[in-house]
Parts: structure tokens; sequence; C-alpha cells
């Protein structure tokens, strides 16, 4: 049987980024208090690690970004007008990712992760939806 | 406090907006029946940019100086190319004006991605954001009638950083940004506003200014020996130094180049410390890290290895536009005030909504709540308990 209508609540957690380790993208993976009615600490956690560990390897320094780097700059860096850098084919990687914890671990619990870069990188957005409809008796 | 905004919504109506009453949202829902042209986001951008080419460049409300740099490029370029590499092939090597060509393209090509490239700006945070994090500085137990401390401390590689509150932009600025009052804009990585190429110089855009100002001291000291080389070879062609300068229309880049030279091969020197040794222009100034007031303080981003520092600087991955400018608006603009719930309708289109809805349809309907009831009079019931 169908349902006719859905009632839905809203609210949002936002996980701030880490900067001990200086600029780079790194998410804290403290477990906000108002998720424990609804994911394991565990879970998140390895998210938001996952997630991190993601972004370092966009942004690492190394052989092959040096050598992008280089031979970047002999070009004026016009190749980036045409290339896809680095960065961004790790950027799509995340998306991927993210679609995916929503579709098998967040939206079953009725939450819904949002893209750091949708946000410019400064939050995880976490929203956190309340079924009310009638009888659900929260 | 929960953002509790209640909305009917039927599942089955999900693509197409609800006509249902929405408090919230009063008569616009009416006048927005029309279609409009989709906007992209850089039509509302806060920050006073101007966008050119539906919002591919990206340049600072005052241009600056720009023309005029350019100007000056041009001009002193192109008298050299007219009238002194004529002499120059004829007399010397046709190799010169192929090292000058290869110069002024270099030149002009990272000129104008400096002008052109976003610099790392941080988009503005959003009103839930906000609101988040104002709860969280009110909630450091401040009850004194102050205003409570708008910094927060982090540690980073041992070395204490104080990160400060923007309030324009409405969140706590991440380390090394800055909040530039000519483009309105928080800037990552923020070096100095450069009136010159008309733009902020910062995370994104610092590599091009660097290879900028490089390149340009090779070709002004290029175009100055050149042309000095050309009026020598004149003046011994017979006649003297002094009708040899009178002669020549090329002496006008002898000039040009001889008071810009020291400049632009001066701030290359000190953009090349800056490169090392991991500072901005901001940091230096500042004296951040010098450690002015007796404490013991370092530079906490430095590698302390000057070719790390370099690589780090000049050829790390290229960070991406965090300001999405030619991404378009959801199409209910109201949306920045709204919760998720008031997005749902129209954002059905996104594959995580659509799953959450169908997670949602999926959970409802083993439940013995088929809505079958009349759902006006319980919403009210509802929102009246909640809030």
């Amino acid at each position: 049987a169908t349902p006719t209508h859905l009632l839905l609540c809203s609210s949002k957690v936002f996980i701030q980024r880490h900067y001990s380790s200086g600029t780079i993208c790194k998410f804290q993976t403290k477990f906000p208090s108002e998720l424990e009615s609804r994911i394991d600490e565990q879970q998140f956690e390895e998210t938001i690690q996952t997630l991190n560990n993601l972004y370092a390897e966009a942004e690492k320094l190394g052989g092959k970004s040096y050598l992008e780097g280089c031979l970047a700059s002999l070009t004026a860096y016009t190749i980036f007008l045409c290339m896809e850098t680095h960065y961004e084919k790790v950027l799509k990687k995340i998306a991927r990712y993210i679609k995916d914890q929503n579709e098998k671990i967040y939206a079953p619990r009725g939450l819904l992760l949002t893209d750091p870069i949708e946000r410019g990188l400064r939050v995880v957005e976490i929203t956190i939806f309340e079924d009310r409809s009638i009888g659900s008796g929260r | 406090m929960k953002n509790c905004e209640y909305q009917q919504i039927d599942p089955q109506a999900l693509p197409t907006p609800t006509p249902t009453p929405q408090p919230h949202h009063g008569n616009d829902t009416e006048k927005k029946k029309e279609p409009r042209r989709p906007r992209r986001k850089w039509e509302v951008f806060p920050g006073k940019n101007r966008f050119y080419c539906d919002g591919r460049i990206i340049v600072a409300r005052q241009s600056g100086v720009l023309p005029l740099t350019l100007g000056l490029i041009l001009v002193t370029s192109g008298l050299f190319f007219i009238f002194d590499c004529p002499f120059l092939v004829k007399h010397l090597t046709s190799c010169i004006p192929v090292i000058g060509g290869v110069l002024f393209v270099f030149v002009l090509i990272t000129l104008l991605q400096t002008s052109f490239t976003d610099p790392g700006i941080l988009p503005r945070a959003t009103p839930d954001e906000a609101a988040d994090i104002e709860k969280q500085i009110d909630n450091t137990g401040n009850t004194s009638y102050r205003p409570p401390p708008r910094t927060k401390e982090v540690l980073i590689n041992q070395q204490v950083v104080k990160l400060k509150y923007c309030f324009t932009c409405k969140m706590f600025r991440p380390p090394r940004t800055s909040h530039c009052s000519l483009c309105d804009n928080c800037v990552e990585r923020f070096d100095h506003h450069c009136p010159w190429v008309g733009n902020c110089v910062g995370k994104r855009n610092y590599r091009f200014f660097y290879t900028f100002i490089v390149s340009l001291s090779f070709l002004t000291a290029f175009i100055f020996g050149c042309v000095t080389t050309h009026l020598a070879l004149r003046a011994q062609g017979g006649k003297g130094l002094v009708f040899a300068l009178q002669e020549s229309p090329g002496r006008y880049p002898l000039v040009i180049c001889f008071f810009s030279v020291w400049s632009i091969l001066g701030l290359s020197g000190f953009h090349t410390y800056l490169v090392a040794s991991n500072l901005t222009t901001n940091e230096d100034i500042k004296g951040s890290w010098s450690g002015k007031s007796g404490e013991d303080v370092t530079n906490p981003y430095s590698h302390k290895n000057i070719f790390i520092n370099c690589c780090s600087v000049l050829c790390a991955p290229m960070p991406p536009s965090l300001i999405d400018r030619r991404g378009f608006l959801p199409a209910d603009e109201s949306a920045q005030t709204g919760s998720a719930d008031i997005e749902l309708p129209t954002l059905a289109a996104k594959s995580e909504i659509n799953v959450v809805g169908a997670a949602f349809a999926l959970q409802k309907s083993p439940s013995p709540v088929e809505t079958s009831l009349p759902a006006v009079a319980p919403t009210q019931h509802l929102s009246a308990a909640c809030c």
C-alpha cells in the first residue's frame, strides 16, 4: 500500500573542519550527540575517516603532483583549461562515495549527507529527517 | 532548537511543486508557477566581483590599474618588436624575437590567468551553518553582558593559531584565510590584493601571479638588454650615442624598462623568499611568525625544507573553485531560508532526495498509519505541539 502523505521535520548537524594538521581538508571525527539514536558511532567515524583520506589523496604532494605542476607551469598553466586536474578527479570519487553512503547507510536511517564541496569544504552537513506523521508517536 | 517547519508532501506529486497551502511562502508560490529562466549562482553572488562569459571569468569590481599594466606591457613589447628586433636580427641573431616572443606570450597568459581566476574565495556560510555557529559561541557559558569572544584557538603543528570570526561571511575563517575588503570576500591563503592585476592573490592564483612576475622580470630585463645593445651598436656605427638615441623610437622601451626592471626584480626576489619559506605577504607584513612579541613562534605551515616549500606552493594539485559560479540555483530560490523539507518537492530530481523519499515510502508502507485522515487539522495540532 502506498502512503498518501509524509510529514517531515528536519534539523541539521554540522561537522566542522579539523585544523591540527594545517590547512589540508580534514573533518572532525567527534560523534555528534544528535546522531546517537540514529547511527553507530563506528559507522559515522568510518565515513568521516574515509572522506578525510580521500581529501588527503586529492591534496597529496608527491612525485606525480610535482610533475603535473611543473609541466603545467611550462605551458603557462594553459593545460588546466583542457585537462581535468588530479583534485577534480578525486572530487568526483568523493561525490560517488557520498552518494553510495547515502543510499546504503544514511537514507535508511533518515539521514542525508551533503557533499562538503557544496558548502565550500567548510562542513559536512548532515540533515536529520524526523517522521512526524500521525500516530508515529514520537 | 530544531527547525520544525511542517509540510505535507504527497510522494506521488514529488516531481511537481505541491499546490497545498504553504503558510511560509505566502503568495510567492503562485508567482513562481510561470516558467523562469534557470539562474546561475554567479548572478546572486554576494561579493563585490564582476563576472563575464556567463560566469567563466571573475574579476574584482575595481579593475584597478589592470588596463595600465596591459597597456604598458603591450606598448613596450610592441615597440621592441617593431623597432629593435629588425636591427638586432640583422646584426646579431634571429633568436632574439623568438625568445622575446615566448616571454611576451608567457607574461600575457599568466597575467590574464591571475586576473581572471578565482583566487580561492570561500563561499559565505548558509543561514543554517551561521545559526549553528552562533549557538556554539553562545554556549561557551558567557553570561555577562559583554559579547562572547569571536576567536577560536587551534593547535597546528604544535603552534597556537587564532581563528577569527568573519562577521560578513558568518563563519570562523580557516587558517591563513583573510577577508578582502575591496572584494568583500574571504580568500584562502590570502596573499594580497594586487591593483596591477585587478584581483586578489590567494591560494588558487598565487602560482599564476608568481610565474607572471618572474617571467615579467625576464622579459623586462631581456628588452632592456636588447635595446641597450641595439643603441650601443648604433652608436658604434659612427654617429655617436646621442644621435642613436634621438633616431630610434626604440629608446622608449629602454626608458620604461629602466624604471620598472628594478621594482619588478625586487618583487620577484621578495616573492621567491616567500615561496621558499611558505609565507604569505599578509603574514610577512603582520609579522605573524617572526616572533616580534618575544614568544617562540615558528611558521607552522613551513615544511622546513626550501625545495618542499617551493613545490607545495607552486606545484601542488590545483584546488577547485569553491564558489561554483556556473552552477544553477535551485528552482525554489527561497531554499536558502527554508529547511530541507521545503526543498524536497523541487529538488526531487536529485538522487539523494529521491532515495530519502523512497526510503521513507518504504518505511511507511508496513506501518499502520495510512494517512487517510484529513491532514490539515493534525498538522496544526502537531505544529503547535512541537514549536
